[in-house]
């Protein structure tokens, strides 16, 4: 077992707490050295993945590729098993069956389920993030704004308060969060700054990979749209990769690149998000498709 | 064990039977063997109150023997009841010399401090512990805070030590002071002031901690490091008092504040009422000492 988090090295050292962290991984991979990232190899690929609730089935039998940079949807009502998938390929939900594998900052292909819990968990709050639908979730909601945005920071290793708080400002800033609320609990906070500050708290370790479960689940027309284009403005600026699940097909037209239909645990459909809402040919897509209420 | 007096007949020696001891020991044990870590174990009930100090008296009497020399302090001082008490009992149970001098003492239980005169090799010193774990009011779940022990996982600590700050300018925190034991496991030294804090570091006694109604014993061997947790540009720092002890005029030692009438009088006193008698013994004299002082 990993006892030491500073032994695992292909990540670069996110002490210094500064913004300079959310730098692209791309740069920071080269930077360092590393093998050049292979932008034709998948960053997380699932094969064969099911879930099964005693007889019940979660999802059976899906695999899925996220390459860098592309922003994945899955799509389908309540119960489809988007989540259940989400959980299975985040490692939050260990799959009855199937194997998920990550390439790592330096390159190496590993199996999530056969890594230690200890580089499971440092994986999580260094290389990926997790939004949750309800952000009290993804939250501390007794502690302030600025110790939610660095919690991360610390965990790595961070030591200098005013280089965390400077970070925190930074970050809350980028989501849009006034600074002088930096040492407000997130309790005083809308459902929207709730989900933004979600949002930074993720991003701050400059991650590569994001799981969103309905970001903008909850939150009013207005909020959804001010959200969704920040995501969209983040996820360009960052280039990361993000598997979003939500059931509203606009948000999956207007922040994805690929998109992955799911009905009773299994994937229908996939491709090209424009080819899929466009010309949809599953017979279930089409009914998705055309149940969107026209304005 | 030792020949009981008749009237003593039905307690065993230091009141706990021989496999509860045995049991009790081997606890303490692998908590020296793994300094820091908390060791679970079989509490048993005591004929005093949880919160009392159960825990430490179960670690005194599992390690008393007949040639010890026990003190007792609570809050620094040997004449409150809690101590009072808890030395009449080990001299009823055990039969053992009683002390309040610091120095002849080869075994102290304590109450929430640490003697201001340096513990020597071969002595030890026994926490009544009321809350053992450092996480649990970030993080209220057992299973949890074990694992974060296991996995060195230690951000939340440093997000409680920022909260501090962003509230209040500096870290609040003034009492179970969290420190990192050995370089690994993040322990709480049980409510003392951090001013005794530094005391624990590369300790010549052992110190033993006992939580009774948490059921956990943990452990720092002698000369073994004992950092506080502070974060580069807030560094630990002790409680300093602008005035000396009003009796004995000692420097540098913890006071207590003592209100003295309903106008605002007030006068500042050792903690440690052993220490404060022999310097006043010795001829040392505060501001408030009255003639023919050193009672």
């Amino acid at each position: 077992m990993m006892t030491q988090s500073d032994s695992v090295s292909p990540y670069p050292e996110p002490a210094n707490g500064r913004g300079e962290n959310a730098n692209p991984p791309l740069q920071q991979a080269q930077g360092k050295g590393l093998p050049a990232f292979d932008e034709d190899k998948p960053l997380l690929s699932a094969s064969g993945v099911s879930k099964f609730y005693g007889s019940r089935i979660g999802c059976e039998d899906v695999s899925i590729d996220i390459w860098p940079g592309e922003v994945l949807a899955v799509v389908g009502e309540s119960g489809s098993g988007k989540t259940t998938l989400l959980n299975c390929i985040s490692t939050r939900l260990m799959p009855t069956t199937g194997t998920v594998t990550y390439r790592m900052r330096d390159g190496h292909i590993r199996d999530l389920y056969r890594m230690g819990e200890a580089e499971r968990r440092f994986l999580m709050r260094t290389d990926w993030g997790f939004v949750h639908q309800n952000p009290a979730d993804g939250l501390r909601m007794t502690v302030s704004a600025g110790a939610n945005v660095g919690e991360r920071l610390m965990a790595t290793g961070a030591r200098h308060y005013g280089d965390i708080r400077a970070t925190a400002g930074d970050w809350l800033g980028r989501v849009e969060i006034a600074e002088d609320r930096i040492d407000d609990q997130p309790r005083a906070f809308s459902g929207g700054m709730r989900q933004r500050l979600q949002i930074a708290r993720n991003l701050v370790t400059g991650p590569r990979l994001v799981f969103m479960d309905e970001p903008t689940g909850g939150l009013d027309v207005s909020v959804q749209a001010r959200l969704l284009d920040l995501l969209r403005g983040l996820v360009t600026d960052l280039g990361l990769a993000v598997v979003v699940v939500t059931h509203d097909l606009a948000v999956a037209r207007l922040l994805s690149h690929r998109m992955v239909v799911m009905k009773d645990g299994r994937v229908i459909e996939t491709g090209l998000t424009d080819r899929v809402l466009d010309d949809p040919r599953a017979p279930y897509t089409q009914l998705l498709v055309s149940s969107i209420l026209q304005a | 064990m030792t020949t009981q007096p008749a009237e003593l007949a039905t307690y065993n020696f230091a009141y706990l039977d021989e496999q509860t001891k045995r049991m009790i020991r081997r606890a303490i044990l692998k908590a020296i063997a793994i300094p820091g870590y908390q060791v679970p174990f079989a509490s048993r009930e005591m004929p005093m109150p949880y919160g009392w100090g159960t825990g430490g008296v179960q670690v005194t009497a599992s390690i008393i023997g007949p040639d010890d020399t026990l003190k007792v302090i609570d809050q620094g001082a040997d004449d409150t009841t809690n101590a009072v008490s808890i030395r009449a009992f080990f001299a009823k149970v055990a039969e053992v010399n009683t002390t309040t001098s610091t120095a002849d003492a080869t075994i102290i239980q304590t109450r929430h401090r640490i003697p201001e005169e340096k513990l020597v090799e071969g002595q030890i010193l026994v926490y009544q512990v009321p809350i053992p774990e450092p996480l649990r009011f970030l993080e209220p779940r057992e299973t949890e805070t074990r694992k974060m022990h296991a996995l060195e996982d230690y951000g939340l600590m440093h997000v409680k030590l920022y909260e501090d700050i962003a509230r209040n300018g500096h870290i609040a925190t003034t009492y179970a002071y969290p420190v990192k034991i050995k370089g690994r496991y993040v322990m709480d030294p049980s409510p003392t002031p951090k001013f005794d804090n530094p005391k624990m570091d590369q300790s010549e006694a052992l110190q033993l901690f006992g939580a009774g109604r948490e059921k956990r014993i943990y452990a720092v061997p002698p000369y073994t490091s004992v950092v506080s947790l502070d974060f580069e540009d807030f560094p630990f720092e002790v409680n300093r008092f602008d005035q000396p002890c009003a009796l004995c005029g000692a420097e540098g030692v913890y006071l207590d504040e003592v209100v003295l009438d309903d106008r605002g009088g007030r006068m500042f006193a050792c903690s440690d009422t052993d220490h404060c008698e022999k310097r006043r013994a010795a001829g040392h004299k505060g501001s408030m000492a009255s003639e023919g002082a050193a009672t």
